[in-house]
Parts: C-alpha cells; structure tokens; sequence
C-alpha cells in the first residue's frame, strides 16, 4: 500500500526565517527508515533532526524530510573503552542522562568528547555538521572521536563506514550536511574527565588585543569562550568577557543533573522584545557583572557551563514572525587580529546589535570532514534579528571581510551566503559534490551547488 | 539493589517504549514481548544501557492462543511472576477499510478485546497468589462513546475497560491491583497516518510520566493527559441529536 506522506508547514531551522512546506515521514525503526525512502517516488529527501540549525541546510522545501527523532536507540556502550553505539536520531540530552557520569575502570568518569551549545541536537546533526565546542583547542571537532557511521544510502542500501573502510564516504558524511544519504548509526569514543563539576574563571577584557591575550594564557584550560559587546567602538572596540574551565576531580555523584527547561517561550511574541533598547541594557549589564574587580571564580556543574541558553525553552521565539539570521565564520589566525577588528566595527558602525556575540579560537587539529566547518583561527558567531535588507546588506559587508581574510562561513547557522564564499569557503566541495546521494538534497545544497557561479562573484564585487 | 520486575506485553509500542525506559533507569528487571523480533532486540539493547537489571525478550503474536502458555512460561523463567504488567499491544484498523469488511472487524476486535483479556486472565491466574502486584493496561478514551470515525476499535476498547472494571471488583481485597489507562490521542505510529496535530495530541513521553505515577501510587483508573476526563465527561452526556451533528 503506498500511502502519501503527511504534510507539514511548522518544520521550521532555529531562525525561523524560511517557511517551507514538507512532506514528513517519522520512522521508529531502521527499517521503517528504509521503508520511506523506498517509496520517496519523486520527491527529494534529507535528514532532519531536532532542527538546531539556524538558516536552510536542514530544510528541503517540497521534498521529503525523514525526521529521526524515532530512530533513539542505545544500541552498545562499553564500559570500560567509553566506546557507544546509538541510533542517530539519539539526542546528547538523552546520553547527558544516561551514559554520561558513568564511572570509567579509573575512577574518572565518561562525558562526551565535543558537544555544541546546546545539548538539544541529535548524534546524526552532531555529525552531519561536525560540530565543536568549547574545547575545540584539545578535542577537535564532533567527528574526530566518531569511529563508525552506519549509512543509509538510496543507491547503495545500508553502507558501513570507517576511515578505514568506505573513508571517502565517511570522511564526507562527517560534516556532510545530511547530503551523503541518511545516517542510521553513529559508533561514537566518550571522553574521560575527572568529575561533571567545572571550575570556571571568568576575565574582563578591554579590547581585542586583551581577548588574544587571554586565550593565549588560557592553554592549561579545557574549555574556552567569550561574549563580546557588539554595541562598542573606538577604544572599548573589541572588549568583552572571557570564560575558561576545567574539570574538577570528584566524579559524578551529588552533581546537579540537567532537567527540562524550567522557562520557556510559548508563544512568538507579534514584536520581538530583543531591540536596541534592550540590547543596550543587556550589554550594559553583563559587562558590569563582574563587578570591580574584573574576575571571579565559581564552580559549576558541567552542563550549566556549556548550555547556558537550554534553560529557556524555544528562547528562538523571543525574535519574533520574521525570525533572525545567525552568523559564524571563522578566520585563519594570521588575518584573525584584523579581520575580527573590522567585523566587529562594521557591525557597531551599522548599529545593528548581536545579543549574543560569541569569539573562539580553534585550535591547529584538523576536521576530518571533506566540508567540516572547523580549522585554526578565530572564531565569530552572531545573531541579528530579521529586518529584511537592511540585515541582509550588513551580512554581505561582512561577507567581503571574511573572504578577504581566507575565512569560511558554517554552513549550521547560514541560510543565505552566496555559492561563492561557500566554494572558496570549502575547496573540497567538488570531491564532495561526487559523493552526495541522488535521492538527497537540501535548500542549502541548491543554493550553493547550482547557482551561475559568475552572478554570484558579481553580486560579491557589488 | 534492582528495581521492580516488569514484565511488557506489546514491547514495540511508542507508549509502552518509553514507560519501560522509565522502569530501566529504576533499575527494573525486564520480560518483553512483541511479534517484531528485529526492533525487540535493539529496544531490549537500548533498556540494558539505559539501566535495567535484567532484559529477556519473547517473539510472539498475541493473536496467537497457541503462543500464550510458551509466552507466560518464558516470563516464569525470566522474572518469576512480574510485580508490574502492562499490556500495551492495540491496533485501530482503518475504519473506513474495515466499517464492511466482516473479517477485518473480527480481527480489530481480536486483537483489541479478545487477545489482551485472554492474556489478562493467565497474567492474574499467576499474580494474585503472590497477593501484590499490578496489572496496567491500555485501553481508550475512544472506549467511551462509540464515534462514526472508529467505533470497531472503540468498542473493542470499551469491552476491555468492562472486563478490568469486572475484574478489579473481583480482585478487591487481594491485593493484586488492575489499572486501566485511558490515554487521548497521543503521537504515535499508530496515529501518524491520521495526520494529527495540534495541542490536543500529547507526546509518548508524557503519557508514559502519566502511567508511571499511575502505577507507582497504585491508581485504578488514568485519563491522560488529565483533561481527557473532562473532556470525555462532556462527550459523554451529549444528547444523541446533537452528537450525530458533529464530526467527531
Ligand atoms: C543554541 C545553539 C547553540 C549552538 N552552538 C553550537 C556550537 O557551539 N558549535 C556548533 O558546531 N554548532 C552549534 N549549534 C548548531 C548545532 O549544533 C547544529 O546545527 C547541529 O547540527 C544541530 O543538530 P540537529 O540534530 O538539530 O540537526 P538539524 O538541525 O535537524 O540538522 C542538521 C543537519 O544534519 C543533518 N542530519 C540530521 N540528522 C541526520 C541523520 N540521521 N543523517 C544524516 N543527516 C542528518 C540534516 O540533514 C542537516 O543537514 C548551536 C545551535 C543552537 C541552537
Ligand atoms: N496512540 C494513541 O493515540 C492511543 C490512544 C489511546 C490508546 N492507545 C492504545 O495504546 C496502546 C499502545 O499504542 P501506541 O500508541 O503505542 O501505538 P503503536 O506504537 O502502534 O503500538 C501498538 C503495538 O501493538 C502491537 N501489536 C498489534 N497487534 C499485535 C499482535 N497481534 N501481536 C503482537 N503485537 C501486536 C504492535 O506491534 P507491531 O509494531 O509489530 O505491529 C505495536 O507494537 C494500544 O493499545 C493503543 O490502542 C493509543
């Protein structure tokens, strides 16, 4: 019997700017999973997975999305190596209340190796984007501590993929964007801490040249991360509050565990609250918090260190109808001083204000991925609210800055760079490009991959 | 320590799923049964990790009389006699497909009536001697008021509630309790073809929190969510003329 797929307006990405209509299959099994890829008839196909990405890469507008929500199966942990097997639907909240805390044969205990912002995605979107975290300076990106992927592929059926074995196909599906066919299982190595408490010191930074300073200084520490304020310029440019932790022995046990949300955002407000007005204060208020003295130090459960936004539900709601962009880049470390310079004052001077404006450095350990975002240098993520052409126009100016410095966009947060910056951004999308499965595409890929390349530098020069 | 013995019968269930993932992470000691052998075995693999005692698994169809006494004595070998049972297999049949189709309604009926109160009946046979224990099943608000859009399954559903209602004023006093669940719609394979959607369709997860309190304070009867019981309440006492208006 084939039966038509539900349809379904509100698969909305984080930003919630693009509005798409999809076609919706929900396997709970493998094969289920099989089953509606088998029966796609024309329509076009991808992943989806808990929608944490902010532009278009996981939408596909009048195709197909197979939500993997259903596909959460622990499937095999090992104890003593912290090596788990799961279905890729999976999210990292789920091992953050299973496998994570466990105790290792040495007294420490397991944690997961990357982890991003946010523990609401799932093992394939971990994947699929190669995420990176705040120890991007130790760990390296998602995929390097990912041993095995089990691929669903409409030409090829269930593909086992090492990097030793099927490497091409592995190393393009990490960070592949979901386009390599439908992750089923990912084999992922946990990683040994000492405990799930962090001590976190946090520094008042003057300026740039005080943010560089301090992540030089910060080798020792595990995690590693600062807010900028976007709203200052000339002398204050640049200057922010800069966050460094590590773990603390002591193991899991009497460790605060994360709970659901305790606030949330039912509904989306007809006018976003997060104007100028607010982001002034906003600002102004967490550049004070540190009081006179510039520093404190605090001990904190691991994850409240590195989800600080998972306490708000659907916080994304706060922007409004017309949603909002996000913006990362990341620039090679000799243009980096510079390039982040005139990013941030292009962005004071247009006055368009990012709540939260996040500067990284990552480190020299390479992404395996064909298209992973990651690679040494400077790190810079942004948030600006809808405002049509305006915003649009301000994300182009910045476009110039970054291709000017070697620097590339991520793909997760973009729904909008020109198929330009993404080829030069990532020179391996031709090899790439060969290995993506003929059943599967998103909004992204045809944004980037057909589009009249000469129209695009054009629109760049312009 | 281990956590209570549970013994699940329909284990592939969206519903029954994540009420046994909440029973692992107790520590419980687990029998499961399903006639999908392939999805039991990664669903018992997933409930190890996520912290069960114990997990055996049965393949079998409840369709199937023959089945039950081989079933019954796979879980005497596994868990004893189990402290929890949920019954949790259904299915709601297409009922435009079947409202003619005398076969298909006798095989909606089967699986929704006669199977689970036939397993019911070798389940209590083997529990009240223990004096303990609790036997949860999962019924339907569709159970209360026969509706035009799935009155096979629903009916079905009412004469399983009957029979736990009959079967807990027998078993007053013994110690053995029976809960019957009565769950609204709730986002589950079972429900995806229907495309339902909106604040009325609760998640699995919900519904399992629901039945876990349900068990664990010993209740008999569980709307959930909650405003089901009011909402069929209404239902319930509209008059005829007015119900036949509505598309329900
Ligand atoms: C608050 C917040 C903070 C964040 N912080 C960071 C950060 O610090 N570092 C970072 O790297 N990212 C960060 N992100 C981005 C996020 O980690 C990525 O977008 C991640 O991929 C989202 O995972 P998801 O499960 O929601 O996948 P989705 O967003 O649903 O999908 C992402 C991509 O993965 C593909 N995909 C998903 N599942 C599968 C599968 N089973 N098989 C094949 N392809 C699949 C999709 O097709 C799509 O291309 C953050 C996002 C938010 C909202
Ligand atoms: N979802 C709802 O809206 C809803 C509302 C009220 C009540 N309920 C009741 O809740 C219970 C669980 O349903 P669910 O929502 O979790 O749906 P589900 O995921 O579709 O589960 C139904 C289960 O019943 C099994 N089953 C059906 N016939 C069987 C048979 N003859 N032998 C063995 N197994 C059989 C199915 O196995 P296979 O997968 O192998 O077919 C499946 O595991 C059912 O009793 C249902 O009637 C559901």
């Amino acid at each position: 019997m084939v039966s038509r797929f539900p349809e379904s307006e509100t698969h909305l990405s984080w930003g919630r700017v693009l509005r798409a209509r999809h076609r919706i299959a929900r396997p709970s099994s493998p094969e289920a999973a099989e089953e509606a890829l088998a029966r796609r008839g024309g329509l076009s196909v991808l992943a989806f997975g808990l929608g944490r990405s902010y532009g278009d890469s996981c939408l596909n507008p009048d195709g197909l999305l197979i939500e993997t929500r259903g596909l959460d199966r622990l499937l095999a942990f090992d104890p003593t190596r912290g090596i788990l097997r799961a279905e890729a639907g999976v999210s990292l909240a789920d091992l953050l209340a299973t496998v994570v805390g466990r105790p290792t044969p040495d007294g420490g205990v397991w944690c997961l190796p990357v982890s991003p912002g946010t523990r609401f995605v799932t093992l394939g979107g971990a994947v699929a984007n190669d995420v990176h975290g705040k120890n991007h300076g130790v760990a390296g990106s998602f995929g390097r501590h990912v041993r095995a992927l089990t691929l669903l592929r409409s030409d090829r059926g269930r593909v086992e993929c090492t990097p030793e074995h099927n490497g091409e196909l592995f190393r393009a599906t990490i960070g592949g964007l979901g386009l390599t066919g439908l992750i089923l299982e990912v084999t992922l190595q946990l990683e040994r801490v000492e405990g799930l408490l962090l001590e976190v010191e946090e520094i008042r930074f003057e300026d740039l040249e005080g943010f560089y300073r301090l992540a030089e200084e910060s080798a020792g520490w595990t995690y590693t991360v600062a807010w900028v304020d976007c709203l200052a310029r000339g002398r204050n440019l640049g200057r922010g509050i800069f966050s460094r932790a590590r773990h603390l022995p002591g193991g899991a046990e009497h460790v605060e565990r994360p709970g659901p949300p305790r606030l949330s955002v039912p509904v989306t407000p007809p006018l976003s609250p997060l104007g100028r007005a607010s982001l002034t204060a906003f600002n102004a208020l967490i550049w004070r918090r540190l009081g006179l003295a510039g520093r404190r130090v605090r001990t904190v459960p691991w994850h409240r260190f590195l989800y600080p936004l998972d306490s708000i539900g659907a916080w994304n709601r706060l922007y409004g109808p017309r949603g909002f962009w996000q913006y990362q880049c990341v620039v090679p470390p000799a243009e980096a001083p510079r390039a982040v310079a005139r990013l941030l004052e292009t962005i004071a001077h247009s006055g368009q204000g990012s709540f939260l404006a996040v500067l990284k450095t990552m480190g020299p350990l390479p992404s395996p991925g064909l298209l992973s975002f990651p690679m040494e240098g400077t790190t810079l993520a942004l948030d600006f609210p809808n405002r049509g052409s305006p915003t649009l126009e301000l994300l182009a100016r910045l476009d110039r800055i970054v291709l000017e410095a070697g620097g590339r966009l991520y793909p997760a947060k973009d729904g909008r760079m020109p198929a330009h910056l993404f080829r030069v951004g990532f020179p391996n999308w031709r090899a790439f490009a060969e290995l993506v499965d003929p059943a599967f595409s998103s909004a992204f890929w045809r944004r980037v991959d057909t589009a009249d390349e000469r129209a695009q530098v054009m629109e760049l020069a312009a | 320590m281990s956590g209570p013995s549970v013994a699940v019968f329909g284990a592939t269930s969206a519903i029954a799923e994540q009420v046994a993932r909440r029973f692992a992470a107790r520590g419980a000691r687990l029998f499961l049964v399903a006639r999908d052998s392939a999805r039991l075995e990664r669903i018992a693999a997933d409930l190890a990790i996520r912290g069960a005692a114990s997990v055996h698994t049965h393949a079998a169809d409840f369709d199937d009389a023959a089945a039950l006494g081989p079933m019954l004595e796979a879980m005497g070998r596994s868990v004893g006699v189990p402290e929890i049972a949920l019954v949790a297999f259904g299915t709601l049949g297409d009922q435009t497909a079947i409202a003619r189709d005398v076969d298909a309604v006798g095989r909606v009926l089967t699986t929704n009536f006669v199977s689970p109160a036939r397993l019911i009946t070798a389940l209590v046979e083997r529990m009240e001697p223990e004096g303990r224990g609790l036997v949860a099943v999962l019924t339907s608000v569709a159970g209360e008021r026969g509706r035009a859009s799935n009155y096979v399954y629903g009916s079905a559903k009412a004469g399983l509630s009957t029979f736990l209602e009959g079967l807990r004023h027998r078993l007053a006093g013994s110690g053995l309790q029976v809960l019957d669940i009565r769950p609204g719609p709730v986002d589950t394979p079972m429900t995806r073809e229907l495309g339902l959607g909106g604040p009325l369709l609760a998640s699995a997860e919900r519904v399992a929190a629901d039945i876990e309190r349900a068990i664990d304070r010993r209740r008999s009867l569980l709307y959930t969510p909650w405003f089901w019981r009011w909402i069929m309440l209404g239902i319930r006492t509209l008059p005829e003329p007015i119900f036949h208006r509505l598309q329900l």
